[in-house]
């Protein structure tokens, strides 16, 4: 019913509702706003009838080719799977988020603010639902362009150096991602992302296209040690940019590594996992200690990111050694549904304390948790939201951290004990910056004047925090919801690269 | 050699153009307007007939006449329109800005007229001389279009840098030129390729081949025989710096097809070492320079080394496919210094000249349509994907993958991401910079330019995405002028 045109429409309608507010400009603030929040709305909307309309483990659906540039073979090629489709739907609610929060609180140029989030939002759906090399590489780069303005225009007193840091950092890992995908082309004769599957490349070469796409995308999730570009990015960028940035453009590397590098270069993919593996765990470890001694809230959001997508990329390249194949258990199941788990509900999480400390910061402008203390004494609403995302930040049971992290941990540990070890410091270490946060935040007696004088959570923030509160539990108890979705695809995922496996050998 | 009657009807686009050049001479004579009006709407609309005399007559077609001296196929088709085209663009940002400075005269489009006759000149070379006719003529009327204010001490020094440099180069293309006569006998380019072909002992063609590729890369700028693009950009006036740098790159890669392809592409093995090397060194010293740069125009031009860089990438893999990239990449670059120019002649008013970066400070805060512009110029420089500037790099980086020469496709990317750096510093200046205190934007003047002019910006800015989103059309184009 919806094929061939519904993906279409998702990507290019807030792209042109961008245009529509740049155009509005300053003749109207409060038409801008509106109209924003329509299109975000609009475009969320018919996500969900993408949800609805979903087959689970129905291969790539809602399928659209088009010849593009024909010379080059070059199409545009649309289509969501099992992996794809959930992150295209987080995407549209992420938005329709930012736009909702931005409605206040962003003075400066609202019709650019508004229309660079909208613009973002189509090439970041764009790149979740490309199957053409080319146009997810035209995707992928142009969505650099409205995050880096949004950072320096809107951000905070070090917005510059963190923007263009965030700006090159990302260009040079994805340059090499092209070039990449150029020889790919040339082996397989086409630049459907579909035919680069299983495509029969020596080791050499795979290594070298793995290392390629490496450099790519682990700049993006980002991995130990390419990930100093996050937390200037984070900090500096305005509520809205860290939240996209949190829940979008970090699953976009982990994304790419399921659709790109795993069945692309299987073989390369097992050679190398223990590479993969030991920046997980030291993001797991490292970066949740260096967390832990932040004092500024956001950054200590942002190493808790960095943290947290460690476990994305555990669980997916952990499969090699925890027994991937027909003959062995789920533990290789279990470990990449629980990295994927993992996307969505930091997705969720990181978004939710993001607008949390904007909360913060809108009232008192400072980000210093010293700033802070007892909080919960002049906004007890706002409290109790921020005890229960810092809770599931932490993996408590019966939120979704926890069904995430609890997997990759199960998974991991038939591949080692040592793995599931390290990665099982994360419920420390996790715990023990979460719940500090909280404490000198929250708790305690009113820290200064300034608390004192704080107004709880109005409706629209507490709307917004209410429904993210609500997905974090519901996703805690019943993770099926997401499970069912993804699943099919991933075990798909998994028997071709044990396929490609076995072959090789 | 025999005397043939030449087939007039061929050379059709040059004779038009020269006719229509001497009619704006004629009527230039006689109007005492002082905008100009009707010499510059006659003067664009030579242009435009040309590109379509051109495209018209040549397209499709593989003929040799003149004695051997004139080519007219798709390429030189191909190349004439863009060449009249990218002019007509160029001409259609000058007249605000020449205007309050007391520099729009006629003589200034009559000299754009007489450049871009010897352009197409160029274009249709089949022989040494012609080619060399053409380029000398181009050169003449740049190296007057440079000294054009002639008030100003900057123009002055940098047309006698362009002069002194320019015929040196010329002097050693000559040279090269008359060593390859003397090795082949002929001044014909399709006779040279025969020989080139059969040689055994090649080692006077190959003095001569550097010589000549020496004269092509300074006619292009690429390092190390740049050291007058610099100086020149940043001396001349600004729409003479538009002028440079759109059409006569299209005309210095026409130099290099027709002497370097036509006639001694035998010999490309040879050639590859030294235009690899042009490659690298262009690549690097122009990003590496340009990132200490503060004056706009400068920046822009040690960018255009970089992109010139970019083009030795397309000529390096030495296919077909790579010189249909290499043109693909002028032309875009074409589109996009001209949009970058053209923001900078709209942004300058009488008494001020906007060209260093801080005159771009806070741009968005004034004109946040200029300011798109910009993005979107700065963005197509990059290489980002979405603007022309990203099929650009694609095309020849494709060419030098297919080529085998995957160290040099790095090379490139990684300039491309130093090159970021300096665009994005732009872009920083006039978005996220705020504009002095006490220069509220009520206060400056309006940009001085009419609406025709900033509506050609418009354009010309669009034009950066709208090929950069359907760019099918002018890449088939320029594959098919290579006859892929």
């Amino acid at each position: 019913m919806f094929d061939g045109w519904l993906l279409s429409l998702i990507i290019w309608l807030p792209i042109l509702g961008g245009a529509a507010v740049l155009a509005i400009g300053r003749r109207s603030e409060a038409a801008v706003r509106q109209v924003a929040t329509g299109f975000a709305g609009v475009t969320f909307l018919l996500s969900l009838a993408l949800w609805f309309a979903f087959e689970p483990g129905g291969g790539m659906q809602f399928v659209e080719k088009r010849a593009w540039v024909p010379t080059f073979d070059i199409h545009y090629h649309l289509g969501v799977d099992g992996i794809s489709m959930p992150l295209v739907v987080l995407t549209a609610f992420a938005t329709l988020l930012v736009v909702i929060a931005g409605r206040t609180g962003i003075q400066y140029r609202p019709a650019q603010y508004m229309g660079a989030f909208l613009i973002m939002e189509g090439l970041m759906i764009g790149v979740f639902a490309a199957l053409d090399a080319i146009l997810f590489y035209v995707f992928w780069e142009a969505m650099l362009v409205p995050m880096f303005l949004l950072i320096g225009i809107w951000g905070g007193a070090n917005r510059i150096y963190a923007t263009i840091k965030f700006f090159l950092y990302t260009f040079l890992g994805s340059v090499l991602m092209l070039i990449a995908f150029l020889y790919l082309r040339a082996q397989a004769g086409s630049f459907g992302i579909l035919d680069f599957h299983g495509l029969a490349i020596g080791l050499e070469a795979q290594i070298l296209i793995f290392l390629a796409l490496l450099a790519a995308f682990a700049v993006k999730v980002p991995m130990w040690p390419v990930h100093t570009w996050l937390p200037d990015a984070h900090t500096e960028a305005p509520t809205g940019g860290s939240v996209i940035l949190a829940a979008i453009t970090l699953k976009m590397g982990a994304y790419g590594f399921l659709r790109f590098a795993l069945p692309i270069t299987p073989e390369a993919s097992q050679e190398l996992a223990w590479l993969v593996i030991a920046m997980s765990l030291i993001a797991i470890v490292y970066i949740g200690l260096v967390a832990m001694v932040q004092e500024d809230m956001k950054r200590l959001i942002a190493y808790s990111s960095i943290a947290h997508m460690g476990f994305a990329t555990l669980g997916f390249f952990v499969i090699f050694q925890a027994g991937l194949g027909a003959d062995a258990g789920d533990g290789a199941l279990m470990a990449m549904t629980g990295g994927y788990v993992q996307l969505i509900s930091h997705g969720f999480i990181s978004a939710a304390l993001f607008l949390c400390v904007g909360v913060l910061y809108d009232r008192m402008h400072t980000r210093n948790i010293a700033d802070y203390g007892g909080v919960v004494n002049r906004m007890p609403i706002f409290g109790a939201f921020f005890v229960v995302f810092a809770m599931a930040n932490a993996g408590l049971p019966g939120t979704s951290g926890f069904v995430g992290e609890f997997l990759v941990i199960l998974g991991s540990f038939q591949a080692s004990f040592w793995y599931a070890l390290i990665a099982g410091l994360t419920l420390i270490v996790g715990a023990a910056y979460s719940l500090w946060l909280v404490k000198r935040v929250v708790f305690g007696p009113v820290g200064n004047d300034r608390v004192a004088a704080l107004q709880d959570l109005d409706g629209r923030e507490f709307g917004l925090l209410a429904v993210l509160a609500l997905l974090v539990l519901g996703l805690g108890l019943y993770p099926q919801a997401l499970i069912g979705m993804a699943e099919p695809t991933l075990v798909e995922l998994m028997n071709d690269v044990s396929a490609a496996l076995s072959a090789a050998r | 050699m025999s005397f043939e009657m030449p087939q007039f009807s061929l050379a059709l686009p040059e004779m038009w153009l020269l006719a229509a050049t001497c009619g704006v001479l004629l009527v230039d004579l006689f109007s005492r307007d002082p905008q100009r009006t009707l010499t510059f709407y006659l003067t664009q609309f030579s242009l435009l007939v040309t590109a379509a005399i051109a495209l018209g007559s040549h397209w499709g077609i593989a003929e040799i006449t003149f004695s051997g001296h004139y080519v007219a196929d798709s390429l030189s088709g191909v190349l004439k329109a863009a060449v009249a085209l990218l002019a007509a663009l160029a001409l259609a940002y000058t007249r605000p800005y020449l205007r309050p400075r007391g520099l729009l005269q006629g003589e200034f489009y009559l000299l754009a007229l007489f450049a871009t006759q010897g352009m197409l000149v160029i274009a249709s070379g089949g022989s040494l001389l012609s080619l060399y006719m053409g380029l000398e003529l181009l050169s003449l009327s740049l190296y007057a279009l440079v000294a054009y204010h002639r008030d100003s001490r900057q123009a002055a020094e940098a047309a006698m840098k362009y002069f002194v440099l320019g015929a040196l180069a010329s002097g050693i293309l000559l040279y090269g030129m008359s060593m390859v006569y003397g090795a082949t006998a002929s001044l014909e380019l399709a006779r040279i390729a025969e020989v080139a072909a059969q040689t055994d002992d090649p080692l006077l063609l190959l003095f001569g081949m550097t010589f000549m590729l020496v004269g092509v890369a300074f006619k292009l700028g690429a390092a190390p025989f740049h050291a007058w693009v610099p100086d020149v950009y940043q001396g001349a006036p600004t729409p003479v710096t538009l002028f440079l740098s759109t059409a006569p790159k299209v005309a210095a890669v026409a130099l290099f097809l027709r002497l370097l392809v036509d006639g001694l592409g035998p010999l490309h093995d040879q050639l590859q070492p030294m235009l690899l090397l042009l490659a690298v060194v262009s690549l690097l010293l122009g990003n590496l320079a340009a990132i200490v740069q503060t004056n706009f125009k400068r920046l822009l031009a040690y960018s255009a080394i970089a992109h010139a860089g970019f083009i030795m990438v397309g000529f390096s893999a030495g296919t077909d496919a790579g010189h249909a990239a290499a043109l693909f990449y002028t032309i875009a670059y074409g589109i996009m210094a001209a949009a970058a120019f053209g923001l900078l002649t709209v942004l300058s008013r009488s008494g001020f000249e906007a060209e260093e970066i801080a005159d771009l400070r806070g741009l968005n805060e004034r004109h946040p349509v200029y300011a798109g512009v910009l993005l979107l110029v700065m963005v197509s420089m990059t290489g980002i994907p979405g603007t022309i500037g990203f099929y650009a790099k694609y095309l020849v980086l494709k060419s030098a993958v297919e080529a085998g020469l995957i160290p040099l496709a790095i090379l490139a990317v990684v300039a491309a991401v130093i090159g970021a750096f300096y665009y994005l510093r732009v872009l920083k200046v006039a978005y996220f910079d705020r504009p002095a205190e006490g220069e509220q934007s009520a206060e400056l003047p309006r940009p001085g330019a009419s609406a025709a002019v900033r509506g050609v910006l418009l354009v010309n800015g669009a034009a950066v995405l709208v090929l950069g989103i359907f760019p099918e059309r002018l890449i088939a184009l320029c594959q098919a002028a290579l006859g892929l």
